[in-house]
């Protein structure tokens, strides 16, 4: 007979609220200790390195401008996917949407632009919220009425929408005046007026959106009798069904608030920072919105707080790359390895491993 | 009992396990001999699955010993049962759909020498198989076989068999049972569990009854019959301290015609029931599980669709109805399923955020106001001495019977015309069950017609005025409380037919 060391998971018991954070805290800790050795094997101090990235993304008004730049489409985008992800309607959409709420908002900017620009801009953004709404509801009624999977049919669609947009770019909206393929950049009154963030300076009104908006999902899911009919639908869908809640209703209407929220980010990217529209308008935002939302554990506030810390990564990061020459996709292995760490301490919060020593 | 000096293969001695209170195996003790079928006969949750997932490593015993030719052995996981030669052959079959049967059967097998031949087994069996054809494009009746053949190609000389005909065709549990006879002619060791009176006496050569945990007896299957295994299975009445609210029944409230309902897969899981409900008494619903409850309940409550016949509810039809389209008639109808966090709460929501269900929508305006939740859940937790650590708990922390008291609390106070309960004191220790008693009789003298849905029959029998036995999704009978005795349910709710069958109903 030989003893052998078997390592065992179990289920913990209660774990208060205290513990539950240590554990998240220790989880990123344990992210930028992982982080720090993969830049000491590429021959760099993480402290200054660290150091670089907090300095490169904050320490003057306008780097933080920049930063705060970066953090409205990241929040936004979370904060819409958190509206459907809280259903447990996986919408990995957000990319697609977002290029859809872009066009609908280009089109007014492009062909509309003789009307004064408050009106202008009210008319693109409402145009985006609708186009992504619908744009977003199309995986949605395919789910309730034929049952097919959210979670392709919203990843594919991206592709769809994002090739539209080059066609766009190439064909019927391109700018006859430009030497390459490209679309015209926006008149003056298609564009988003600076308004003063206190401690940062002027950025583009989309900051004041993003309160808005943060401030309207919190309400939306806890005090509204809407936001509790989605909470249900996620949590159990027979329960939804026992208590005569309409089902299909509510995931349309989820989904088309939660696109509708994604659309907006379009528009305010094209009208905000980027002036035209470009098939870079999403630029990945629309997945790492999935990560932020899943690390806020899907709270608005916690949204706020770790996508204003990715702004901050990938600022700094861009920092790092003209001081050290670390190339800037080191921020996205440092997302990667943050991602790691906290989504593998929910592991933790919720399982323990043991080691005990069996007769085999 | 009968005494035995052959040596048992298998040895069962003083078997116990307990999940948290319930003892779903009390002091077993079971032999198994060579080249024998043995069954396992009892209702559902007497323990026979327990009692074989521990011959098969899926649990470890409290205490006792299993005895394998006369040695102790201790089998920690289903690896070490199928080194012993004890193969388990699961109700779900876990096959890879787009392997043929020969991939799935060398699968894990690790390709180690010591395996016998699918073919050799197949055609030494005389087992009707392509080996060649694919998981996805066969029968239930070929998969199974393909299990069969996965045990025994790695030499199992013991074969256990959880309720394999439960999903097979008459024809195709011929087929099973003559491979099965083939088995026994080759030597092997063969235990079935099954709930099915006629399949024990086709199949089996002695009969092991299981009733609530404990074993009641071995029988050989010649000198036992339908009557004798009935009774054993059901055991004796016991007189429950259960009262039964005396009340007059008052008019119809729920009446039901000629209700069929098909499941998803086009079986018929209800096949033209009709009864009426009165207001002021309680119906029981007595079966085996799986004998038409749940769709009788669901296709009531708006939550299955209705293939033929009607449903009234106070002379409403409310067949083909959603449980909104219910709710908006203004009949209320209260429903406690079976899975009450499956449906019916929601888990991770607390108290108040429960009791919201069934009545946010009344509420003007947009917003969920929460005060009135709130202290109606205090009212509940106080009335019903509800253990809950706070209003802020989720339900799913609370123990199984203030988990109850929750939804039934909650269903009760929407004042319902008619109540139905499937299980409501399943899982529940037998404080909470007394209250749960207490509030159906409670309810009934209200006037209140409840439909109660319950599987221990001493239950049934002191609970309810009348009992409706369901059998594999027909109504066998409607009887009356005075003339009801357990032997007679049980015999009905196998579907067998008595002589005097007219004056019960």
């Amino acid at each position: 007979m030989s003893s052998r060391f078997h390592l065992y998971v179990s289920q913990r018991g209660e774990v208060s609220k205290a513990q539950e954070y240590t554990m998240r805290i220790l989880a990123l800790v344990a992210a930028l200790i992982a982080g720090g050795v993969f830049l000491l094997l590429l021959g760099f101090n993480p402290f200054e390195i660290y150091a670089t990235m907090l300095k490169g993304a904050l320490s003057t008004a306008g780097m933080r401008q920049e930063t705060v730049k970066l953090m409205i489409p990241l929040c936004l985008t979370s904060l819409g996917v958190t509206l459907a992800f809280k259903m447990r309607f996986w919408n990995i959409g957000a990319e697609g949407q977002i290029c859809a709420g872009a066009i609908a908002a280009s089109y007014f900017a492009y062909f509309h632009n003789h009307l004064p620009q408050g009106i202008l801009l009210s008319v693109m953004a409402v145009a985006a919220i609708i186009t992504g709404g619908l744009w977003g509801m199309l995986p949605a009624y395919f789910k309730t009425r034929f049952g097919t999977n959210e979670t392709l049919f919203t990843l594919m669609l991206n592709y769809i929408i994002g090739f539209f947009i080059t066609y766009l770019r190439e064909g019927p909206w391109r700018d006859p005046q430009g030497g390459f393929a490209a679309t015209p950049r926006f008149l003056k009154q298609a564009r988003l007026p600076l308004v003063n963030f206190p401690g940062v300076g002027n950025v583009h009104i989309g900051w004041i959106v993003m309160f808005v908006i943060l401030i309207w999902v919190f309400f939306y899911l806890r005090y509204t009798k809407q936001g509790y009919e989605l909470t249900v639908v996620g949590e159990n869908i027979n329960t939804a069904r026992y208590a005569g809640m309409p089902v299909k209703k509510i995931i349309l209407r989820t989904m088309f608030l939660s696109a509708g929220i994604c659309g907006l980010v379009g528009m305010l990217q094209v009208a905000g920072p980027d002036r035209q529209l470009t098939d870079a308008v999403a630029n990945g935002r629309g997945f790492t919105a999935v990560s932020i939302a899943w690390l806020s554990r899907l709270s608005p506030i916690g949204i706020a707080l770790v996508s204003f810390l990715f702004s901050v990564m990938e600022k700094g990061c861009s920092m790092m790359q003209t001081d050290f020459r670390i190339p800037a996709s080191m921020s996205e292995i440092l997302q990667g390895i943050i991602l790691f760490c906290v989504l593998g301490g929910e592991f933790f919060i919720n399982f323990r491993i043991g080691r005990t020593k069996k007769e085999a | 009992m009968q005494i035995e000096n052959r040596p048992a293969v298998i040895e069962l001695k003083n078997l116990s396990k307990s999940f948290g209170k319930v003892k779903a195996n009390n002091n077993i003790s079971l032999k198994l001999y060579p080249g024998e079928i043995l069954a396992l006969l009892g209702e559902n949750g007497s323990g026979k699955t327990t009692l074989m997932n521990m011959l098969s490593g899926i649990y470890q015993p409290d205490s006792g010993s299993i005895l394998l030719n006369g040695k102790t052995v201790k089998i920690n996981s289903p690896k070490d049962a199928i080194k012993l030669g004890i193969g388990m052959i699961h109700q779900h079959f876990k096959l890879v759909d787009v392997f043929t049967a020969e991939e799935n059967i060398k699968l894990g097998s690790r390709g180690k020498g010591e395996s016998i031949s699918a073919r050799s087994l197949v055609q030494s069996l005389n087992l009707n198989i392509d080996l060649d054809k694919k998981i996805y494009d066969m029968s239930v009746s070929e998969k199974q076989t393909v299990e069969v053949l996965k045990v025994l190609t790695r030499k199992a000389d013991i074969l256990v068999l959880d309720e394999p005909t439960a999903v097979l065709t008459p024809q195709e549990i011929d087929t099973l049972f003559n491979t099965l006879r083939e088995m026994k002619k080759a030597g092997k060791s063969i235990i079935i569990i099954t709930h099915k009176l006629e399949e024990v006496l086709a199949i089996s050569d002695r009969v092991a009854v299981l009733h609530k945990g404990r074993l009641v007896d071995t029988v050989n299957t010649k000198e036992a019959d339908r009557f004798s295994l009935t009774e054993m299975m059901v055991g004796r009445q016991v007189d429950l301290d259960i009262k039964r609210a005396k009340t007059i029944p008052g008019d119809v409230v729920l009446s039901v015609e000629g209700l069929t309902v098909h499941g998803n897969e086009g079986n018929v899981e209800l096949d033209k029931i009709s009864f009426s409900l009165r207001a002021s008494e309680i119906l029981g619903v007595a079966g085996i599980a799986g004998s038409g409850q749940k769709a009788l309940c669901e296709s009531i409550a708006g939550l299955q669709p209705v293939t033929s016949g009607s449903i009234s509810l106070s002379g409403q039809r409310i067949d083909g109805l959603s449980p909104r389209q219910i709710i908006e008639l203004g009949i209320s109808m209260a429903f406690i399923p079976e899975d009450r966090l499956g449906m019916g709460l929601i888990g991770s929501m607390n108290i108040p955020d429960n009791l919201l269900l069934k009545t946010y929508r009344d509420q003007k305006g947009l917003l969920l106001k929460r005060t009135q939740a709130r202290k109606e859940a205090e009212e509940l937790v106080e009335q019903l001495s509800i253990v809950t650590p706070g209003l802020k708990t989720p339900v799913s922390k609370l123990s199984g019977g203030n988990v109850q008291k929750v939804l039934l609390g909650r269903e009760i106070n929407l004042s319902p015309k008619v109540l139905i309960t499937a299980y409501p004191v399943r899982g529940l220790d037998i404080g909470a069950s007394m209250t749960i008693y207490d509030m159906l009789n409670e309810q009934k003298e209200k006037g209140v017609a409840v439909l109660f849905v319950g599987e221990d029959l001493d239950v049934l029998l002191a609970l309810c005025d009348r009992i409706m036995v369901l059998s594999s999704g027909k109504l066998s009978a409607i009887v009356e409380n005075r003339f009801a005795t357990k032997a007679l349910l049980g015999m009905k709710m196998v579907g067998m037919t008595t002589d005097k069958e007219d004056e019960y109903v």
